[in-house]
């Protein structure tokens, strides 16, 4: 069921998502987006240009927390804009060969503003990962019947 | 080497096409953790309205950075890669990329701060549709923020 406009209000939450994050989400989010910054790989190069270890692609973090709001909409392509900035890194520990996340990224989504005129709903994503925002100002757009 | 500031305003045209493919779509789909079928299936696809698969709302990036590479990769740009960090980013979607589609991207620079010895560069893709004759059909425009580190920062 797609979201009515006339039954959403500002700061009515729509939902909440875990996202568990391993290494090798992170080389599968390489491969499919083409950014292949060792960075986000190989521990090594990480600590060497002087970050903790491994950190996870922004576009990640960003491309995963926005689904909350894909599948509230129901159509993808309802979201006509979507921005965010990097405020901290996401630290994705190597918990290679057991069950365990290496980071989980926590999202709510809020009823940020109403746009009667343009039939759109801009929802604010709250993304924290370690117990810091990871991403702030994080709006998506959304447009309802 | 530092950031020439003459980067600002510098414009590179479309130079590849992009081929959108519903495998890509699936894989990068898989990727972000998406499980909307609209991504996966065609016939759901379909029946809401779209004429294939529909890409995800951060799909752009891989055409969006493909055209940035142009800028880091040119010489005379001073940018250290393994020095740059995403500061922020938009998607402004002027309708859905959906398999089929065959996308050219045009890169404008429009900012270049310093910022202690390094520099803060604003991009922004223009992102096209072509059709059968070639004629463009906006897409999408995305903006992005890189913060390139000055030595010790």
């Amino acid at each position: 069921m797609s979201p009515k406009f006339e039954e959403l209000t500002v700061g009515q939450e729509i939902g909440t998502r875990s996202i568990e994050v391993t290494r090798q989400d992170l080389v599968k989010y390489a491969g499919a987006s083409g950014d292949f910054n060792p960075i986000h790989w190989n521990e090594a190069f990480a600590t060497s240009v002087e970050l903790p270890g491994v950190i996870a692609h922004g576009m990640f973090t960003m491309g995963s927390a926005v689904q909350l709001v894909s599948d509230w909409a129901g159509d993808p392509a309802a979201v006509v804009d979507y921005q965010t900035r990097f405020t901290k890194p996401v630290l994705v520990a190597d918990t290679t060969g057991t069950d365990e996340a290496g980071a989980v990224i926590d999202v709510t989504g809020v009823v940020g503003a109403l746009d009667a005129e343009a039939g759109t709903v801009r929802i604010d994503l709250t993304v924290v990962a370690a117990g810091q925002k990871v991403l702030m100002k994080s709006q998506a757009v959304v447009k309802v019947s | 080497m530092s950031i020439n500031p003459d980067l600002q305003g510098r414009s590179y045209p479309a130079a590849e096409v992009y081929d959108v493919s519903r495998e890509k779509i699936r894989e990068f789909a898989k990727a972000v953790k998406a499980s909307n079928p609209a991504h996966f299936d065609v016939e759901t696809a379909r029946a809401m309205g779209h004429s294939d698969l529909v890409a995800p709302p951060t799909f752009a990036i891989i055409v969006a950075q493909r055209a940035d590479a142009q800028l880091v990769e040119d010489p005379e740009s001073g940018i250290d890669f393994s020095r740059v960090v995403h500061a922020d980013q938009r998607f402004t979607h002027h309708r859905a990329i959906v398999a089929g589609d065959r996308l050219v991207a045009e890169l404008h620079v429009d900012g270049v701060r310093a910022m202690g010895g390094g520099a803060m560069i604003t991009t922004r893709s223009e992102i096209f549709a072509l059709d059968g004759n070639d004629d463009r059909e906006k897409v999408a425009t995305t903006t992005s923020s890189i913060l390139v580190r000055g030595e010790g920062q």
